[in-house]
């Protein structure tokens, strides 16, 4: 009987995971908001969460680009398809690899950080003293990191793409010898605007809803000791991690199935 | 409550407050109140729920019954923005400080100033170089939280809570890990503070000997209620055992030194 209890107690305390998670985003994003004093709070935001995490995202980026060229080559050259290169590793960035892996670096990176700084300001009663100075810590803390993950995430998955297929010809062409017009043209011939880039997009947007609310409602719910907030901290990973796999078979079997 | 006719009218008042959190129960029916422009004291033994008292107060948790009136507001009873706006006239110095660690001394203090006013910037300087001179600070509005020891944190933490002139202060275990010299500091300043700016105190310790230096009325709490209250003279003549054991410090007495336990000898059997 015992674990049939454990698994309600589990399952209701989900579920009121969830309800509180929505009720903060809720709070946070809804009602009037204030541009004079929120752009500059989402400015720096911006900074924190997506100009920092550039260097993680574009080293990957460029690695993952050359490593995928250096795999296809092999295997493509066994056909003799290796003009088809620049196809495989602009397909693969655009729609799969650019969106997943970035919002995988950017739950290490940005939404660890996240976590780690909402729970300590909650355990140092920053969160407990903006409200008693009657600011909603809602609106001033939450709601500026929610928005700038969500603008950020995007548009680093587009760099992490670009700077990909600049790593594939790096070592397909420059280095393997594939033609350079080729693998531009087959490129060109073979990605749609609309189906690749515009769904990688949607793709990511969605990541970087999932990962930032995961992110800042572990830190807004955590535990307010020190051992709360390393688990929240391992929980955001763990957990946002999980949800962009789950989240990205779904949406690719939407959008290619 | 006869020795409270002559005290002022009072800014915050308890009525008939119980309070549970989950199951178990925190208050019982508890009244209190607080008279204008005075120092109160709220002393009681560790773990019993005084900050939860300044929470109830600050309306940030709700009581299961009862009223908490301050300046004849029911707390409870009000919305988010009114109570925002109620919020807006007192303020609440915490344990810790509660200092914006991304901030320099002097942008915490200028915080409250800058969210809630239009002031321009030299103003708003002025105010805050006032504020922290009054805590004796005004050398270090450049620093970071960090850079600051315990008792400059508390004393910038303070110079931000009267930064917009509140009503009421509910000070937060203010002693809590202080050296002699800063306590004796923020004793004086409490009461100083109190006196210049017409701020009504309420100050939740329990440091006895410091409370009792710059209290005007003393509650004492313990076991969900108040057992005690009164002024300092009133207190020490009282000849309930249990404000008698709190104010003498006694390990044993009605409040237990064992937490509830089966008899040592059947535990070691």
């Amino acid at each position: 009987m015992n674990w049939i209890q454990h698994l309600g107690r589990n399952a209701i305390d989900r579920v009121a995971a969830i309800g509180r998670a929505s009720m903060m985003l809720f709070g946070a994003i809804f009602g009037k908001p204030n541009f004079v004093k929120g752009f500059p709070l989402l400015v720096k935001q911006l900074y924190v969460v997506g100009v920092l995490s550039l260097i993680i995202i574009l080293v990957s980026g460029l690695f993952i680009g050359m490593v995928l060229a250096l795999q296809g080559y092999t295997v493509l050259v066994g056909y003799g398809a290796e003009g088809s290169l620049g196809q495989m590793v602009s397909l693969s960035l655009l729609r799969e690899l650019g969106p997943v892996v970035t919002a995988l670096l950017f739950a290490g990176r940005a939404g660890s950080a996240l976590t780690a700084e909402i729970g300590l300001m909650k355990a140092t009663e920053q969160l407990t003293s903006l409200e008693m100075m009657a600011v909603d810590p809602l609106k001033r803390i939450i709601a500026p990191r929610f928005w700038a993950g969500v603008i950020s995430m995007p548009i680093l998955a587009l760099m992490f793409s670009s700077i990909g297929l600049l790593g594939g010809h790096l070592v397909g062409v420059e280095w393997l010898g594939v033609d350079s017009g080729g693998f531009w043209s087959v490129m060109q011939a073979s990605v749609d605007f609309e189906k690749d880039v515009l769904n990688g997009v949607i793709k990511s947007i969605v990541f970087a809803i999932v990962v930032t609310w995961i992110a800042i409602f572990k830190g807004y719910d955590a535990i307010p000791t020190s051992e709360g907030i390393s688990q929240a901290t391992t929980q955001t990973v763990v957990q946002s991690s999980l949800a962009v796999l789950g989240f990205d078979f779904v949406l690719t079997a939407l959008m290619f199935g | 409550m006869s020795e409270q006719n002559n005290t002022p009218a009072p800014l915050v008042e308890l009525k008939n407050v119980t309070f549970s959190r989950g199951d178990r129960l925190i208050y019982d029916d508890i009244s209190m109140s607080f008279p204008k422009g005075k120092v109160t004291a709220i002393m009681g033994p560790s773990g019993i729920g005084k900050t939860t008292l300044l929470r109830l107060i600050g309306g940030q948790l709700r009581p299961d019954s009862g009223e908490i009136l301050v300046a004849d507001k029911n707390i409870p009873s009000l919305s988010r923005s009114e109570l925002y706006k109620a919020r807006e006239k007192m303020s609440m110095l915490f344990q810790s400080g509660a200092l914006f660690t991304e901030m320099s001394v002097f942008d915490n203090v200028a915080f409250p100033i800058r969210e809630h006013t239009k002031l321009p910037e030299d103003i708003i300087r002025s105010m805050v170089l006032m504020k922290l001179e009054s805590v004796g600070l005004r050398g270090a509005r450049d620093l970071m939280p960090n850079e600051l020891s315990g008792g400059m944190a508390r004393r910038a933490a303070l110079a931000r809570s009267i930064a917009l002139d509140p009503e009421l202060i509910m000070y937060d275990e203010p002693f809590v890990g202080q050296d002699p010299i800063s306590m004796g500091v923020l004793v004086r300043l409490i009461k100083s503070l109190n006196n210049s700016l017409n701020l009504t105190s309420i100050v939740v310790s329990h440091d006895v000997k410091e409370l009792m230096s710059i209290a005007d009325y003393i509650y004492i709490i313990a076991e969900k209620r108040v057992i005690g209250h009164g002024t300092k003279e009133q207190l020490l003549a009282s000849e309930s055992p249990l404000v008698q054991q709190f104010l003498k410090g006694e390990a044993d007495g009605p409040v237990p030194f064992h937490f509830n336990a089966s008899p040592l000898a059947e535990d070691l059997m």
